[in-house]
């Protein structure tokens, strides 16, 4: 029998409060990560899953203290890690919805193998990358994603490293699921973390977040008041990229990749725009929204690509029934007596 | 075999070595010869001893794979000195030579002995010319040109021809030890299924072999070797790192927890991942991760997720493993680690065996974080070696090492197979659902294990992690005299183990004048030398341990009968170190080799008999 591979539904309606843990949160204040804390509590008991069935795994960073501050199964792993125990708990129970809390830190350096990897496996988890461009837990090294030049304790003349685009790793990794936030726009956070949960794979949903006490603003360029609706584009499934204060800036597809246009201007018009399909396979389009950024594009926040691929999880699950129907070792005393034995009387 | 012109003579045990290039099918051969011998009834071990890399450079030192093979009435190693060796090129006899005993048969290759193969093997003349080897029964005979000649009608390329001269030289073994060619002939037909051709080439060149020896004047004994006396049963042919794979195969059924193994291939422990992964149907889930991290973090993941987890490595893998292997020790989650030691440091000596991995074991970790430590001690006995890591694992809610070595996992012998249902119980502390008292770091008064709450569990949602717990509610806790209670827990926990073990046992006289204390894969050999030693009346005792942390409780009182005490292994003094800090009230000898190679009964003879004469 084909087992069901679903996680559990819960009987009974489930709030926020029965996702909020014990303990105390100790993010400092003002600190992105609250607002990511209570988008997920919200999004939760919306899921339908019985609280039982959800899983938190972490690395080592600020992000990771996440699964002491909601009350589910929870593992606080070690640094950069999180991807790979989080793999062992899903394919070992493939009933659990599983979540991982991690940083620009904990996934892109010390644990971008297992990054890239659980990505091209794709393990049916949702990875939240928390990123900040800066090391906060150790108070103030630049990371994978700080920008070039950045000032840091250990860059003091300004970082000269090129920085890594989540996104486009996930790309490059064959990722089938990458969406985008900001800690600012907790609805959003809501939305994009519902889409990762529905989509079966590794969902990777990267969120800009802001580190009030060691890179305070990093993100300002997108989440300002002045400049955000100019610097952000919240892509819709179906619908054509349009963006800016006056709704009259569009994204267009030109012969040598995406081009900003302004609607109205040279006879162009809504209808030349790209119309955003996140469930295209072809990840080519995605890649250049996932790589959009100012000062020449908007950013491109919301769910960029869910294209549909068979999870790891599902096709371990699968090999082993075909295995148990093709057998005639069912038991370990049978595989003792297999092959070559004899009796000695 | 009344027909036949040779006088056959018994022989209690044999030793026979087959070498070669890597390449030339030595090991092919090998596994062939011992699979025969023990359908034969006979007892046995072998033992690949082939170079690191893939295929050697032709006719060199460095090139030569060989495969040792003891068979016998009783035997307990894969044997010192060869009976018989078989080497198929010049440099593969000059690397052996050493390990031939006074009056061996050898039988070369005569075709393969040119002057540029003589040459490039570092001989400075023919030895199979110049007498160097009057003390052997040396059998020159030109096995490619007979082998080609034997498979003439098949009308094969030279190469290909050249290729089952490995055969030939097969067929004249199975005609010095008396046996049917229909052993070998049912394995060709199983093993080259779908390649007919080799069936027939096969045959051809084992038969021709069988006749070259049947009528070549040099064999004029051959041999008759007993039938074992082995205790009654069913009886198969084990490689150690098979057995290991096998005893958690068994020990996932008998404790209801579905297998898990997260591990990256490394020479020599790749062989349990590889017969893992051929056994999904009894629900082993196998993951090839992409590196030693990755492969011992994700069965710490699936552990928490209430599987039987394991990694299995090798040195350099397991010192990558270390700081998982504390998390997993901190979260006092149950977790195998299997080491299948091999020569180091760094990448060392891949393919060859050593004990040196004892010390990192007990220790390689930051912080206080003892594991729970197994030895196996022969191949068959990494079954047992692995069922019994897994139990205590689980059982005691703690990491459990498994030491074995490139010697025995590699190695085969006979193995009594055993029946499931007959094995130790394993119960693991599962925690009840909705249980009202849980709470994750709780612990049973008595062996101090904590329950193991499966996700998924209604009324059991917690938090584990690395970060220091408060004892009993598991919240983060840097409170100094808790970080100290748990220090302490977590090592008596671990020492509490030795409550359920059995009591370490001696072999020979139970006190006296000396006894040899030896752990892992070194058995077999000390074994054999103290039971001569024993035969010649000497006051000797040998105590082999299998429980390494804890060691077993009446370890202090055992090593305070014997006047003397000398520790060997296959390291400089890991074991003996450890013993000296644990007991310093004893004066130990140590006899040590590190050369990658097991140890010789004989030169253990000799080191023992030094120390009884000692005043």
């Amino acid at each position: 029998m084909e087992e069901n591979l679903t996680v559990d539904r819960t009987r009974v309606p489930l709030s926020k409060e029965d996702f909020v843990s014990d303990q105390m949160v100790k993010w400092c204040p003002g600190c992105g990560d609250h607002a990511i804390l209570s988008s997920l509590a919200n999004v939760f008991p919306k899921i339908g899953y019985r609280k039982e069935n959800f899983c938190v795994v972490s690395g080592i960073g600020c992000s990771s203290r996440f699964p002491y501050y909601v009350n589910t199964y929870g593992f606080h792993g070690i640094h950069g890690r999180a991807n790979a125990i989080a793999t062992g708990v899903k394919i070992s129970n493939p009933h659990l919805s599983v979540w991982v809390a991690t940083g620009d830190g904990d996934s892109m350096a010390i644990g971008g193998n297992h990054f890239i990897h659980i990505i091209r496996r794709n393990v049916d988890i949702n990875i939240m990358l928390f990123n900040n461009q800066i090391y906060g837990l150790t108070k103030g090294q630049y990371s994978p994603t700080s920008p070039m030049g950045s000032v840091t304790k250990t860059s003091p003349q300004g970082t000269i490293e090129h920085p890594f685009n989540p996104g486009e790793l996930v790309m490059g990794a064959q990722g089938t699921f990458f969406a985008r936030g900001v800690d600012t726009n907790p609805k959003l956070m809501t939305e994009i973390m519902f889409e990762a949960t529905k989509h079966d794979g590794t969902s990777v949903v990267e969120i800009l977040q802001n580190c009030v006490i060691f890179n305070e603003g990093c993100h300002y360029e997108i989440t300002s008041k002045e400049k955000r609706d100019d610097n952000q584009i919240v892509l819709k499934n179906g619908e054509p990229m349009i963006f800016g204060k006056n709704k009259d800036k569009g994204i267009m597809l030109k012969q040598h990749g995406l081009e900003v246009v302004t609607i109205g201007e040279n006879g162009i018009t809504e209808q030349d725009l790209l119309v955003h399909d996140q469930y295209s396979q072809d990840p080519g389009i995605h890649l250049m929204l996932a790589k959009m950024a100012p000062p020449y594009f908007p950013i491109a926040l919301g769910v960029i690509r869910s294209a549909l691929f068979p999870t790891y999880d599902d096709l371990v699950e699968e090999q082993i029934q075909r295995s148990k129907a093709n057998t005639t070792i069912k038991t370990v005393d049978d595989l003792l007596n297999s092959g070559d034995t004899w009796e000695i009387k | 075999m009344t027909q036949k012109k040779n006088k056959a003579v018994t022989k209690e045990d044999v030793v026979v070595k087959f070498v070669g290039d890597s390449g030339d099918g030595m090991q092919l051969i090998g596994n062939l010869f011992t699979d025969t011998a023990a359908l034969e009834g006979n007892d046995l071990a072998n033992f690949p001893d082939y170079p690191a890399e893939i295929r050697g450079p032709h006719n060199t030192i460095a090139g030569v794979s060989g495969f040792q093979v003891h068979i016998g009435k009783k035997v307990y190693s894969s044997g010192d000195l060869c009976d018989v060796i078989v080497a198929m090129n010049p440099a593969s006899l000059k690397a052996n030579l050493k390990w031939a005993k006074k009056g061996a048969t050898i039988i070369t290759d005569l075709d393969a002995f040119d002057q540029k193969a003589i040459e490039k093997s570092g001989y400075t003349s023919n030895p199979l010319e110049d007498n160097s080897l009057q003390g052997y029964n040396l059998i020159k005979a030109p096995l490619t040109t007979l082998t080609k000649d034997a498979l003439k009608e098949l009308n094969l390329d030279g190469k290909t021809a050249e290729k089952s001269r490995n055969m030939f030289a097969l067929g004249m073994m199975y005609y010095l030890f008396n046996w049917k060619l229909d052993i070998a002939f049912d394995f060709f037909a199983k093993k080259f299924k779908k390649k007919p051709e080799l069936i027939t080439s096969n045959k051809l060149a084992m038969q021709a072999g069988y006749n070259y020896a049947d009528t070549v004047e040099a064999i004029s004994v051959t041999y008759l070797v007993p039938a074992a006396t082995l205790d009654k049963g069913r009886y198969r042919n084990i490689s150690g790192n098979v057995a290991t794979a096998w005893g958690f195969l068994a020990a996932s059924e008998r404790s209801g927890r579905p297998l898990f193994l997260g591990s990256y291939p490394i020479t020599p422990a790749t062989e349990i991942l590889m017969e893992l992964a051929k056994h999904k149907s009894l629900g082993a889930k196998v993951f090839q991760a992409e590196d030693e991290i990755a492969g011992v973090c994700s069965a710490i993941g699936a552990s928490f997720a209430g599987s039987l987890a394991l990694t299995t490595t090798s040195g350099p893998g397991l010192s990558l493993k270390s700081e998982a292997i504390g998390l997993a020790v901190m979260t006092e989650l149950p977790l195998v680690i299997v080491d299948v030691q091999r020569g180091g440091p760094s990448t060392g000596l891949p393919t060859k065996s050593e004990q040196s991995d004892l010390l990192q074991a007990l220790y390689g970790r930051n912080g206080e974080c003892p594991c729970i430590i197994v030895a196996a001690q022969s191949p068959s006995d990494c079954f047992m070696g692995a069922y019994e890591a897994a139990k205590l694992a689980m059982e005691h809610m703690t990491p459990t090492f498994l030491l074995t070595d490139g010697y025995i996992g590699q190695g085969s012998e006979l193995f009594r197979i055993p029946k499931v249902a007959d094995l130790p119980s394993i119960k693991p502390p599962v925690a009840e659902p909705n249980d009202p008292d849980y709470k994750p770091f709780k612990r049973d008064p008595k062996t101090l294990v904590r329950k193991w709450a499966l996700p998924g569990t209604e009324g059991l949602r917690h938090r584990v992690g690395g970060l220091e717990k408060e004892n009993i509610s598991g919240n983060v806790s840097m409170n100094p005299e808790n970080h100290q209670l748990m220090t302490e827990l977590r090592y008596n926990k671990v020492m509490k183990v030795a409550d359920t073990l059995p009591e370490q046992t001696v072999h020979g006289n139970k006190e006296g004048e000396l006894l040899v204390v030896s752990w892992g894969g070194t058995y077999g050999a000390i074994h054999t030398a103290i039971e001569e030693l024993l035969q010649e009346g000497k006051d000797i005792a040998h105590a082999h341990f299998r429980y390494i942390m804890p060691l077993p409780k009446n370890t202090e009182k055992l090593l305070g009968k014997y006047k003397k005490i000398i520790v060997p292994e296959l390291n400089s003094g890991q074991f003996v170190k450890y013993l000296r800090m644990t007991f310093p009230q004893y004066r130990y000898h140590q006899y040590n080799k590190i050369q990658g190679l097991p140890f010789n009964v004989s030169e253990l003879k000799d080191a023992f008999n030094k120390i009884l004469k000692e005043k």
